[in-house]
């Protein structure tokens, strides 16, 4: 080990934080279980809103996978050294991330024992087939890239597996958002404009997970991130936030202008209760413009205001998903133009619902899985970030 | 002028009535060869639909739902959890004021938003336009219900009790109007259409979009019926008159 390099987890510590994280995932299996059981009925999901809460969970931790290998992308697609030795702690959080979602997605099927069944039955006009090869292909992948990394005679070939990470996980987030795209009748969704937003969101709530777990790695050692490495990714998130705000406007002004389309907006934005507050408090004011004041204020952009910045993206992002996904759902389908409707069915009216205990452990649970994978990772291999000081100066000094 | 051989005329007419009875039976085979055994495949020479006449439709009257109810084994009562394979929607005009109401059940669409998107096939379409759910393939993702444009899915929620041995129900998979798949396969009609008949309104017909002469067809015709949201152009199986 180089004085260069991050130690690795010390073994008291990082049984501790194995054993916190598994009692999580403990509790987020065991919720599965009784929702299982019990059947969907002790959720706070209903026929109205049939994806809940796990669904915000496991599309966020999905999304992020596919945004954290940004890093190792910069690296090994555009040559950056600096960012080249976090290309393993990025390769590593994307499978970690990636487990977490799929994990939660499967525990909340109504039969997830039946999983053999999807692995076996495929619909080909199905989004939700192709992503199943989408996930998979990513993880052998991304296993792949992670070897030409770490493997030194392996490295040669980092390049060609770097570029086909890269190009499979905008193919990857252009699926997931294809899920709500293909979606007919849904004010809401059924736009082309969902595929490039999710590839934008990817890439700030990656960018912001990869910063909020290294800014851990280094807390937990005597060392600091490089400045000039902290200043590019940093600006980064930056960039990526201001993205999601620009293409999450021209939705909503898409939608605006649209009069079909004006009741649903003025619903999410303006007199829908929780969800406009959940986007202007959550997503916009503290998911978008305090990390960006965080970032680019002149006398912020310190360390400590950068993981402030990454941790409220995060935030803003399970905001943004929130209205996103429940909000869409809350507002009634269109089945009869011109008419206002009622019935036993809650036709007409706007969808109710309540986050229950179950979904909120199995989201968290997921979370859990992601970082526990991270954790072992980080003990057992040196996926931690490399940073040799000396060879980066003699860089730039023949710059 | 000769006599009229009477004689001759009585043999033509017993020939012709011996061929009249030799051919019938060949007739009456070709007859049972058009109808369906019940092990062989739906075919697609019909397409079973249906037509809601709202303006027959009493907004007091539910015997639709609760026929429907009674003959798949479908709990009574009404929960934003519980199933619901039919029910009455309740319509204000908003420019008149004026009110109606109309029953809502799957649509069985030619081009089924619930068949395209769902991962494992287990939403399928018959030959005969009849939109199922294959309980033994279904994994109860619901993305079959944010598809549908109609609402007309719903999960099974809890845990089932008292289900009827034709129509076999389970908890964690998603399920909605079958047509009443199992009457009809028996030469029946659905539950929904012999109780709105029986109450009197006859709001519901059911038949053969396939066939011109169908009751079915003919008033669709009369009345101008047409499909809800027709912009979505699904070619749906259920039309409605007087909306």
């Amino acid at each position: 080990m180089t004085a260069a390099t991050l130690p690795r987890t010390a073994t008291g510590r990082f049984w501790a934080l194995a054993a916190a994280l598994g009692v999580v995932v403990l509790a987020g299996l065991g919720a599965a279980h009784f929702m299982e059981e019990a059947g969907h009925a002790i959720t706070g999901m209903n026929n109205r809103i049939v994806w809940g809460m796990p669904h915000v969970f496991a599309i966020f931790l999905i999304v992020a996978a596919s945004g954290v290998l940004n890093v190792a992308s910069v690296g090994s697609v555009f040559g950056r050294t600096e960012y080249k030795s976090r290309a393993p702690l990025s390769g590593l959080l994307c499978i970690g991330l990636l487990a977490g979602g799929l994990a939660v997605l499967m525990l909340d099927l109504g039969r997830p024992e039946r999983m053999i069944v999807a692995a076996t039955h495929y619909n080909f006009t199905s989004v939700f087939a192709w992503n199943v090869f989408l996930y998979t292909g990513m993880f052998a992948i991304v296993a792949v890239y992670l070897w030409t990394l770490m493997e030194r005679r392996m490295n040669g070939y980092s390049g060609a597996a770097g570029l086909a990470a890269f190009v499979w996980r905008f193919v990857l987030t252009t699926g997931t958002g294809m899920i709500f795209a293909f979606l007919v009748a849904r004010q809401a969704y059924g736009s082309a404009l969902l595929p490039p937003l999710f590839i934008v969101m990817s890439l700030a709530w990656g960018t912001a997970v990869f910063l909020a777990v290294q800014a851990a790695l280094y807390a937990g050692s005597d060392r600091t991130i490089p400045p000039e490495i902290l200043r590019r990714i940093r600006n980064l998130l930056g960039i990526f936030i201001a993205a999601v705000l620009y293409f999450t406007l021209v939705y909503h002004l898409t939608n605006a202008y649209f009069a079909k389309q004006v009741a649903f907006t003025r619903f999410i934005l303006v007199d829908g209760g929780v969800y406009p507050l959940l986007f202007w408090g959550g997503f916009f004011v503290l998911g978008s413009v305090l990390p960006l004041v965080l970032i680019w204020h002149p006398r912020l952009g310190t360390p400590r205001s950068v993981v402030a910045a990454s941790l409220l993206t995060i935030v803003g992002a399970f905001a943004l998903l929130y209205v996103f996904i429940i909000g869409g759902q809350a507002w009634p389908l269109e089945i009869f133009p011109g008419y206002a409707t009622s019935s036993t069915f809650a036709d007409g009216t706007i969808a109710a619902y309540a986050p229950s205990l179950p979904e909120v452990l199995l989201g968290l649970g997921g979370v859990a899985i992601a970082l526990l994978i991270a954790v072992v990772g980080l003990h057992v291999l040196p996926f931690a970030p490399q940073d040799d000081p000396e060879a980066r100066a003699k860089a730039s000094a023949s710059a | 002028m000769s006599e009229v051989n009477t004689g001759r005329r009585q043999v033509l007419a017993w020939g012709a009535a011996m061929a009249g009875v030799a051919l019938a039976p060949g007739v009456t085979l070709f007859e049972l060869a058009q109808a369906r055994s019940p092990e062989e495949a739906a075919s697609n020479k019909v397409r079973w639909g249906m037509l809601v006449d709202v303006n027959r439709c009493a907004s007091d009257c539910d015997a639709c739902v609760t026929a429907c109810d009674q003959e798949n084994g479908l709990p009574q009562t009404k929960t934003p959890t519980s199933a619901q394979w039919i029910r009455k929607v309740e319509l204000k005009d908003l420019r008149t004021g004026a009110t109606k109401s109309a029953p809502v059940m799957c649509q069985h669409c030619a081009e089924p938003p619930c068949v395209d998107v769902c991962p494992t096939g287990a939403s399928f379409k018959r030959a005969d336009g009849i939109v199922l759910v294959d309980r033994h393939t279904c994994i109860g993702c619901r993305y079959c219900m944010m598809a549908c444009p109609y609402q007309a899915r719903s999960f099974v929620h809890e845990p089932v009790t008292g289900q009827k041995p034709e129509v076999p129900r389970g908890k964690g998979c998603v399920e909605s109007c079958t047509l009443c798949v199992h009457r009809i396969d028996r030469g029946g009609t659905p539950a929904c259409v012999e109780a709105c008949a029986a109450s009197g309104h006859k709001a519901i017909v059911f038949g053969n979009l396939n066939d011109p002469n169908s009751e079915l067809s003919q008033r669709i015709a009369e009345l101008r019926a047409a499909p809800l949201r027709p912009d979505l152009r699904l070619n749906q199986g259920v039309r409605y008159a007087g909306i």
